[in-house]
């Protein structure tokens, strides 16, 4: 057996009714793999891994894999994982989201959670549109696109996922791209082992609404475009802003140590206990 | 209330600072961690929720409290909870609405939002108050409801219940009857974490006990997988509707005071419950028999216990703090045996033993 073929009988739901709900091209799929692969160098068992997603194409990623999987409501499945986490430390718990998902109508549970350092690594699939729905445009929609709601051209400034994980406090922030999905599988391992609250921005294409409605091609136009816009952050250090304007900056954004907040909590529960006795 | 809740086996809380419900939160903060439980204050109440249902999932007995506006928030979760078959308790200190209303004043207008609030057909189970007794007793029971029919319960309060200060001794822990969820036996690939038994109620694992599964907000099949099959969906909704619809007896409580030869019977909840038996007493003192029903349980609705009051009542009278949501649910059992009349107050002050002893008077 291949070693893909192994991860696949490995980690892959034998029972649950293929084929999944994405469309051909999409670049979920290449984090599902990329997802598959970081976990398994992590050397967690499957048992200890708790997926959970919110709503929309990217929630329903956790229904094809093997761990204990939570698909919760729209934008909210950070406040769950929260709950897990907090109930049962020892479980790693993993949050996929999608653009409109985590900064949308999750937009505060998100900043939240990295402000409290929650030990929990967000991975968020941002394809600039609300796929499922049929193509709307999200908070990272460009300026000037077009979607299914705005035929006329988007008139609003679009979030910046990573630089908003960044500012809200979280400890460990990466961002690649659907194309390049070895470096994928790097973040998303680091992301798991770090300690606190961690976040993977995912750059993938929606061929099939934003692609579509913006005339940007097939789904291989669409990756060959990320391939063309990617800059290393490293490269990306020494270039001028004007040069980074419609460039995509991958790598490992930020890595810094700040309390983890279970680690904390025991500090309270010390204390707590002190008084009680007291 | 919150003595109950950790008699119960409460170990979790997640909430929002909300008046007149803050006090929940107050001494949780600081009795949890005593016992290597976990008090966090969320964002808001949509993420309160949230987190309650997966500390819940993950194992741990959990809860959050609010007021109305907050109690708005939480019926997208709620639903959630309903549909994922997990049990919590929310309770809901009613103040006056709708909006921001009326924070530190009492009311009894939620009473059909713990009913429909959510979207979608659902069952609910609601329980209510009306001593700080029973605010201890209710709250164990409802997380003994929770975990036996794997459904958040919603305990219905109000503002004069729970700011009131009685004596009262706690019962002996080990005297406390305290139910603990049914948890798989099978091996883990035999495990259908939503199939049908005979009460109805699935077997539930805790996340990390090797019983890998998926939970969702999706109508889903006997393994938790999204369906779409009328095949599937049918037998599923009318399950989570039988579990509770079978059980009614274990879950339906209520008092009567002195209904055996009442001519007229008050039906009353919660605060007014009290007011409601000062009315009935003062009543008969008048010589005017009067008879008391207190709704324990809100929903399901105590059906039978109206009707066991209409054997010999011909006149109910239903005061409550709101403009007449459960006076509703009266008449709708009432077959026509009995004139049902209302009392609604919805001022912000608490309905009188004076204005229900007027009211007996006019319709009398």
């Amino acid at each position: 057996m291949g070693e893909a073929t192994k991860l696949i009988y490995k980690y892959l739901r034998h029972d649950k009714k293929f084929p999944h709900v994405w469309c051909p091209g999409c670049g979920i799929g290449i984090l599902l793999g990329a997802l598959i692969r970081a976990i398994d160098r992590t050397g967690f068992e499957k048992d200890e891994i708790v997926l959970v997603s919110g709503i929309g194409c990217s929630g329903r990623l956790p229904v094809y894999v093997d761990f204990n999987t939570l698909h919760t409501t729209h934008g909210r499945a950070l406040t769950f994982a929260t709950g897990v986490k907090l109930a049962k430390p020892s479980l790693k718990v993993i949050v996929i989201m999608g653009d409109g998902d985590a900064v949308a109508i999750g937009g505060n549970h998100f900043i939240h959670a990295a402000r409290r350092n929650i030990d929990v690594t967000s991975i968020i699939l941002n394809n600039s549109i609300y796929g499922m729905t049929g193509g709307q445009y999200s908070p990272t929609t460009p300026y000037g696109m077009r979607s299914s709601t705005t035929a006329y051209s988007n008139i609003e400034q679009a979030f910046k996922i990573s630089e908003l994980a960044v500012t809200a406090g979280a400890v460990f922030v990466g961002r690649g791209t659907v194309y390049q999905a070895k470096l994928l599988d790097g973040l998303i391992e680091k992301a798991i082992l770090k300690p606190g609250f961690s976040v993977v921005e995912v750059i993938a294409h929606c061929h099939t609404q934003y692609g579509r409605q913006n005339r940007l091609g097939n789904a291989v136009e669409m990756m060959e475009w990320q391939r063309d816009h990617a800059v290393a952050v490293e490269k990306a250090a020494g270039m001028a802003p004007e040069a980074l304007q419609d460039k995509i900056v991958i790598g490992v954004l930020v890595d810094k140590e700040l309390p983890v907040y279970q680690e904390e909590y025991e500090m309270i529960r010390e204390r707590a206990k002190a008084t009680a006795t007291r | 209330m919150v003595e109950g809740a950790l008699v119960a086996g409460c170990r979790f809380f997640a909430g929002y600072p909300i008046t007149p419900a803050s006090e929940i939160s107050e001494i949780l903060s600081i009795k949890l961690p005593r016992l290597d439980g976990t008090f966090i204050q969320m964002e808001d109440e949509i993420a309160s929720l949230g987190a309650v249902i997966g500390a819940s999932l993950a194992g741990v007995k959990s809860m959050t409290a609010t007021s109305g506006p907050g109690f708005s928030l939480m019926q997208e979760n709620l639903g959630f909870a309903i549909m994922a078959e997990v049990p919590c308790v929310i309770v809901n200190v009613m103040r006056g609405g709708p909006s921001t209303g009326l924070p530190t004043f009492p009311s009894q207008s939620d009473v059909m939002q713990a009913r429909w609030g959510t979207h979608g057909d659902h069952p609910a189970i609601a329980l209510s108050a009306s001593t700080v007794r029973e605010c201890y007793e209710m709250t164990v029971k409802a997380f003994n409801l929770s975990e036996k029919f794997r459904t958040p319960v919603v305990l219905l309060m109000d503002e004069v219940v729970a700011h009131m200060r009685e004596k009262m001794v706690l019962p002996d822990e080990d005297d406390v009857e305290v139910f603990n969820r049914v948890k798989p036996t099978v091996p883990p690939e035999w495990y259908m974490p939503y199939e049908d038994t005979p009460r109805g109620v699935p077997a539930m694992a805790n996340f990390g006990e090797g019983y890998r599964y998926h939970v969702t907000g999706l109508t889903h099949d006997v393994r938790g997988f999204p369906t779409s099959r009328p095949d599937e969906i049918g037998p599923f909704i009318a399950r989570l509707h039988r579990k509770i619809s079978q059980h009614f007896s274990e879950i339906q409580m209520a008092e009567f005071f002195q209904t055996e030869d009442a001519e007229i019977t008050i039906v009353a909840y919660g605060c007014v419950a009290r007011s409601a038996r000062r009315a009935m007493i003062e009543a008969r003192e008048r010589g005017i028999k009067v008879g008391l029903l207190k709704l324990v349980t809100i929903w399901p609705f105590a059906r039978s216990a109206v009707e066991k009051v209409l054997q010999k009542s011909r006149i109910l009278l239903v005061p409550e703090m709101n403009m007449g949501q459960i006076s509703r649910e009266v008449k709708r059992v009432n077959p026509g045996v009995a004139k049902v009349f209302t009392l609604n107050k919805v001022d912000g002050t608490i309905i009188t033993p004076e204005e229900i002893l007027n009211r007996i008077t006019e319709v009398a």
